[in-house]
């Protein structure tokens, strides 16, 4: 492991970006920054911009209205940047799959961008703290071995 | 000192100061964590941090300055070193102090907080526009109280620009320099507080409201110069501090010792826990603590040392 890949397993500063969400998800992230779960004990912060993250945790089903500005966040994200989909509707639609104004899964936006995104997905309507914060470290270790 | 042994200083002091301002910034994170009752990052935290952002790519937007915007995290960091290595200079061999290096660090403290500015400016974003312009209002309003509370360090040195007299002037003085020097100090910290952008006057980087403000189009290797910078002047300005308002390090013998470094972390620490138990607070509001609070405080120290130098 070299030392940009440890620094980037140690550090990992995340960013949320709701794409569709109805917005449960989301209170379950801002539950892992509570101290009960303190996910600052492994480097995780929320920073406010994409240019600063190096994990964007998506939320939601990808809406039409949202598909090209997730598409755009991702672009601005600087390089290397993986992505967790959180959520029953990050990872399959969940009860939106047949709606008409869904766009597709957050996996199928991100990768008409960039075909060889890094993208995890944590199940569950909500998922669990512990379940995000198990879904952050796997897909840390995967990040791990795929860049060293 | 020789053209040499400045350059040896320059190099010892800067090292010493990225090494002494990350530890400092896991101090600072693991205390905000100790207070809000959480376990916080392990210790090589901010050593993590530098290496993935250097790590990272750089992005230059379309619409910024792009020499503007790349040299500015380097301006402020020159600036934090130069600042550092004539502190640690004058510490170590006070009289190797020189006419008006107060004058002259102060000066320099002053640059990594426009270096900010520049770059915000220069991002080409309108969060950064409004982080730099945020900054500036705030470099007004704390400089005035900040250089006052800095004058009764220099009376009680004796008149004097210099650091290597300020710390060699004798501790007992008269009360009212004593209690013109506590008032400095109170007013000094203040005000590093805001140069440090830590809460109450992290107005230009606020989070919440302008998205990391100057700040918020940096990545990668610029972003990690900045973090060092902030994280030296954690180091820097509280060395400062302890240096012209609080009798100097002196590192004589292990108690001369144990107590220097005792002071500079409490002057760490208290800035610590004031950054956690205030809000953030409005520019107007900021800008009127500091002209019409700090600015009169500072002025009545001023006094008070003239009446306590008065033959």
């Amino acid at each position: 492991m070299n030392w940009k890949v440890w620094g980037l397993s140690k550090s990992p500063w995340v960013y949320h970006v709701n794409v569709g969400a109805c917005n449960n998800c989301d209170i379950e992230i801002l539950d892992c920054l509570t101290p009960r779960f303190d996910i600052e004990r492994f480097g995780m912060v929320l920073v406010p911009t994409p240019r600063h993250a190096d994990a964007l945790l998506v939320t939601g089903g990808v809406t039409r209205q949202a598909r090209p500005r997730l598409q755009e966040v991702y672009r601005q994200a600087a390089k290397p940047c993986i992505v967790l989909c959180i959520g029953a509707c990050a990872c399959s639609m969940g009860i939106f799959a047949d709606c008409y104004h869904m766009a597709g899964p957050p996996d199928k936006v991100i990768r008409e961008v960039d075909p060889n995104a890094i993208i995890a997905y944590v199940p569950g309507c909500p998922p669990k703290p512990e379940a995000i914060i198990a879904g952050a470290v796997k897909a840390l270790q995967h990040t791990v071995k795929a860049l060293s | 000192m020789d053209l040499g042994a400045a350059i040896g200083l320059l190099f010892v002091a800067s090292a010493g100061a990225i090494v002494l301002g990350l530890a400092l910034k896991w101090v600072d994170r693991k205390v905000t964590a100790m207070v809000q009752w959480r376990v916080g990052p392990p210790w090589y935290q901010p050593v993590a941090d530098v290496a993935k952002l250097l790590g990272k790519e750089t992005i230059v937007p379309q619409n910024a300055r792009r020499t503007g915007f790349l040299l500015a995290p380097v301006v402020g960091f020159a600036a934090t070193v130069v600042a550092a290595a004539i502190l640690v200079g004058v510490n170590l061999d006070p009289r190797a102090s020189f006419v008006g290096d107060l004058i002259v660090v102060i000066y320099l403290l002053t640059i990594p907080s426009l270096a900010v500015v520049i770059g915000g400016a220069s991002s080409g974003n309108p969060h950064g526009a409004m982080g730099a312009s945020r900054e500036m209002k705030l470099i007004l309003s704390y400089e005035l109280p900040f250089i006052l509370a800095m004058v009764p360090a220099m009376i009680a040195g004796g008149w004097t620009f210099k650091l290597g007299a300020i710390i060699a002037a004798p501790a007992a003085g008269s009360a009212w320099l004593t209690v013109a020097k506590v008032i400095g100090f109170v007013v000094a910290l203040m005000c590093i507080q805001a140069k440090l952008g830590l809460v109450p006057f992290d107005i230009a980087e606020a989070e919440t409201e302008i998205m990391g403000g100057a700040y918020c189009e940096y990545s990668g290797p610029p972003l990690a110069v900045f973090y060092v910078t902030r994280a030296m002047l954690l180091a820097v300005l509280p060395a400062l501090l302890v240096t012209a308002l609080w009798g100097g390090f002196h590192f004589g013998s292990v108690g001369a010792a144990a107590a220097s470094i005792l002071k500079f972390l409490l002057v760490v620490v208290v800035t610590v826990l004031v950054r956690n138990t205030n809000p953030r607070v409005r520019i107007d509001h900021a800008m009127k603590f500091f002209w019409f609070g700090l600015t009169p405080l500072a002025l009545v120290a001023v006094v008070l040392a003239l009446v306590g130098s008065a033959p």
